[in-house]
């Protein structure tokens, strides 16, 4: 691994500019922390105006001055903006770049034994193009009309004909796809091509699975996306009208356009991304809570290689299963009939892999501490994102269901309590990996148990007011609206649990800074694990491994008998 | 550090990281084209008045551009078997060709593009319009793209050339490949746009 | 590569052959389009045919598709099925719609 002309790089090479994969997942680890943040604050000033509709945002309600809130008052375009925004940053620049920029970048090359990625200036790249997506979308606020508030879905023709904010909005969301088509190349490459010695594609860690699997979501999925945004630009900016039908009429006056165009086009072209997307929001978290797990149980993953055909198999029928979305576009019986098919059977992998985590607990001797309590809670979560989900996955009652906050309610519960439970444990998990200390356990018991009440506080309530067919896109949380007269209270509880959650985030963010200087330092394995980012220093130097890591052995030997500790690092011979 | 693979395939996969990596790319823009051309028939079936290509665009300039662009794939191929020879000064010749092939497919883009406008033929005046300048303009900026690296290659190549011949080869087959790509989407656009 | 030079040369006759191939197909492209002796259907499969047919040359000589790794092939199948399904599920979506 040495070679004669070793450079000093200076600073900026060495933190900024920085090909260096471990450098790179830190900086798309704490954008991503730092978006999520945000774009957690978006949501708490909705709901100010959902659990106390039409009342001044009390201290900070002059900051947003009268375009958006006069007296402090939120207007319904603030809220639209205030909603979109929060959509498009958590998914786009929060989870995304947190599961697969920053656990795939800083984790993947280690575990499978490499130096770095298989290109490390194209990784450099697609770090600093997420960083100006990131730019514009933060910046879009600034413009005259604000931020895009076409929701994170971007409907046409209602984008089309929206305030600039919108072309910011595409034209950001551009920069994020090349981003991520330039990562995902990347992750494959660097799977197939620099996997160590000895180490076949069913001796991969899980945690690589679901990123190889991830990669190629993003790669065959976005690129669909990338269009669509090139035609929305084109019908922003030239006129065009490929979303816009003929004989349209806004404000009692006809537009002047060629027409022709479909509405629905865009829906197909965004949805062929969006369904995909949401596996590539969940199957990183699966992947951190199946190594979290093994690890803790001190026992192998029950069902490997199940879980392994599960996750193909998912990531292959993410593709086909995107109009479930559209069953009240009109769709007709056949092709509801097809989608509503495959929906149920995407169902079935999802279903293998968590029951293969559950029953991995099984006669275990559980250690818990901070990673494994976030861990375990991502099962109940995810099952309730999953299985709240069955009834929108089928045509008759997505009728009732769809747009109602039903719908919120279960994909919070599959991203929020779900996913971003599984990065914390991540987070806690491969602290020591990144820094050589540990974070506080107790601090992480005091972020967990307050974050598990307050997720469930927000978005439980959520599914029984759209049960009683509360839509999810008003602006004053249904004050004027009748379907939501006995379940309009609950906004308040839901608003104070959010308020409590972001209290909860505290020791997070103490336990996260603090540990740098004063966690307790640990040796290179401080879990007993078995995989080889563990067999790497703590913090790895620059190309990883101070010797070439071989494998001789699957990923989870925990408990083998017979052998002389509790777990068999890859790396042991024999 | 030197990444593993740049050069010589890994003897389990049989390939080397570019040539992987390049196909991946190719992979994700079959999808970029294949969603406008999604689009195009979306829009093709849903219209009841979809003109005849004729009737906006002369065939007779996306003929020839047509052969420009096969030309150029072939001497692109030709640069880099000239490159496996170990021939320079040949593959220089055939590559800077490439890259002057592109030029022409430019400047005819640019007469067909002005024509257009000349007559007041703009993306709004019709959807058939609008996606064929999005598809053609898109496939311009990918020539484009093309042009830049095979004109790095012919002109700043000789130095890594001398160092490392393989690698230099490895580089000019993985930049072949995208521009074939590009010329594959072209002979799908000019009968689907010109001709029906 | 490793190839040796000969191969490379038996290489570039096949080059020049596909070559001709594509221009002659072009010229039946043009060609057919003039002379107008088909029917509009049948003459959209013809010209689809045709450049069907160029592109596969394009792909397995000039792209060396003919003798590739069995991985790319693969990586291409997949691309190839979700290709399909995006062009051709939105317009199948298209004619089922429900009356109203």
């Amino acid at each position: 691994m040495s070679d004669g002309h070793h450079e000093e790089l200076g600073f900026w090479r060495k933190y900024v500019f920085s090909t260096d994969h471990k450098v790179i997942g830190i900086q798309y680890s704490v954008t991503g922390l730092a978006f999520l943040f945000f774009g957690f604050c978006l949501m708490m000033l909705m709901r100010w105006q959902l659990a106390y509709p039409n009342q001044p945002i009390p201290l900070i309600g002059g900051l947003f001055g009268d375009a958006r809130a006069p007296g402090g008052i939120m207007l319904p375009d603030f809220y639209n903006e205030l909603g979109a925004m929060h959509g498009t940053i958590m998914v786009f620049l929060g989870v995304v770049p947190l599961a697969v920029g920053g656990f795939g970048n800083l984790i993947l090359p280690l575990q499978i034994g490499a130096a770095d990625m298989a290109f490390p200036k194209l990784n450099m790249l697609s770090y600093w193009s997420l960083f100006l997506g990131g730019v514009t979308m933060f910046g879009s606020f600034f413009l005259e009309g604000g931020a895009a508030q076409s929701g994170w879905t971007s409907y046409a023709p209602l984008s089309n004909i929206a305030p600039s904010g919108q072309t910011a909005w595409l034209i950001g969301m551009i920069f994020l796809i090349t981003s991520s088509l330039l990562g995902s190349v990347n992750f494959i490459v660097t799977t197939i091509q620099l996997r160590a010695q000895g180490l076949s594609f069913f001796r991969l860690p899980f945690f690589c699975w679901a990123q190889f699997v991830t990669a190629f979501l993003l790669l065959l999925a976005f690129p669909p996306l990338e269009a669509a945004g090139v035609l929305q630009l084109m019908d922003r900016l030239a006129d065009t009208s490929f979303f816009m039908p003929d004989g349209l009429v806004i404000s009692g006056e006809a537009l002047d356009i060629s027409g022709g165009g479909s509405p629905l086009l865009w829906q197909h072209l965004f949805w062929f991304l969006a369904h995909p997307e949401v596996y590539v929001l969940i199957l990183p978290a699966m992947g951190i809570v199946a190594e979290v797990i093994a690890n803790n149980t001190r026992k192998p993953l029950w069902g490997y290689r199940a879980m392994v055909y599960s996750v193909i198999f998912l990531g292959f029928m993410s593709f086909i299963v995107w109009a479930h979305h559209m069953f009240i576009t009109g769709m007709g019986t056949a092709m509801a009939t097809f989608f509503q098919t495959t929906t149920m059977i995407i169902s079935i992998p999802s279903v293998i892999i968590l029951t293969a985590l559950l029953l991995s607990l099984w006669g275990g001797s559980i250690r818990f501490n901070t990673p494994m309590l976030f861990a375990l809670a991502f099962l109940p979560m995810f099952g309730i994102g999953g299985l709240t989900g069955l009834p929108l996955g089928l045509a008759a009652p997505d009728i009732a269901l769809h747009d109602t906050y039903y719908v919120i309610g279960h994909f919070h519960y599959v991203v929020a309590p779900g996913t971003i439970f599984a990065l914390f444990a991540g987070v806690y998990y491969w602290y020591p990996k990144a820094t050589g200390r540990k974070m506080s356990e107790t601090l992480g018991k005091l972020h967990f148990w307050p974050s598990l009440i307050f997720m469930n506080g927000i978005f439980f309530p959520m599914l029984i007011q759209g049960l009683n067919g509360v839509s999810r896109r008003l602006a004053d949380g249904g004050a004027t609206y009748d379907f939501a007269g006995a379940v309009g209270p609950l906004n308040r509880m839901q608003s104070w649990s959010a308020w409590g959650l972001a209290l909860a985030q505290i020791p997070f963010i103490i336990n996260f800074f603090m540990s740098l200087r004063a966690g307790e330092k640990v040796g290179d394995n401080p879990w007993d694990a078995t995989t080889l980012e563990w067999a790497a220093p703590s913090p790895p130097p620059h190309g990883n491994f101070t010797t070439e890591p071989v494998v001789y052995r699957g990923p989870y030997e925990y408990s083998v008998p017979g052998a002389e500790n509790d777990f068999t690092p890859q790396t042991q011979e024999g | 550090m030197l990444i593993p693979h740049i050069v010589k395939p890994r003897p389990d996969t049989g390939l080397n990281n570019g040539k992987l990596g390049i196909w991946l790319f190719l992979a994700s823009e079959v999808m970029l084209f294949g969603a406008l051309f999604a689009t195009y028939l979306m829009l093709r079936m849903g219209s009841n008045d979809w003109p005849l290509g004729t009737k906006y665009l002369d065939p007779m300039w996306a003929a020839i551009n047509t052969i420009v662009l096969i030309t150029s794939s072939v001497t692109m191929v030709m640069a880099w078997a000239m490159s496996a020879k170990r021939n320079f000064a040949k593959f220089r010749l055939f590559m800077l060709l490439t890259v002057g092939l592109g030029f022409v497919f430019m400047i005819i883009k640019y007469i067909e593009y002005s024509a257009k406008f000349d007559h007041h033929y703009y993306p709004s005046t019709h959807v058939f319009l609008a996606i064929y300048f999005t598809l053609t303009g898109l496939h311009g900026l990918h020539v484009l793209g093309g042009m830049v690296v095979n004109g790095y290659l012919a002109l700043f190549g000789k130095k890594h050339y001398e160092q490392d011949p393989e690698w230099f080869t490895n580089r000019v087959e993985h930049s072949g490949l995208f521009w074939h790509f590009v010329d594959l989407v072209w002979i799908f656009l000019f009968p689907i746009l010109y001709l029906l | 590569m490793g190839k040796s030079h000969a191969e490379i040369s038996r290489h570039m006759r096949v080059y020049l052959m596909v070559f001709g191939a594509l221009l002659v197909l072009t010229a039946a492209t043009v060609g057919a389009w003039k002379l107008e002796f088909l029917p509009a259907g049948a003459a959209v499969a013809l010209a689809l045919a045709i450049a069907l047919c160029k592109a596969s040359l394009v792909a397995l000589y000039f792209m060396h598709l003919s003798a590739e790794n069995k991985m790319i092939y693969w990586i291409l199948a997949l691309t190839f099925v979700f290709f399909l399904v995006l062009l051709l599920v939105p317009v199948l979506t298209a004619f089922d719609v429900i009356a109203y």
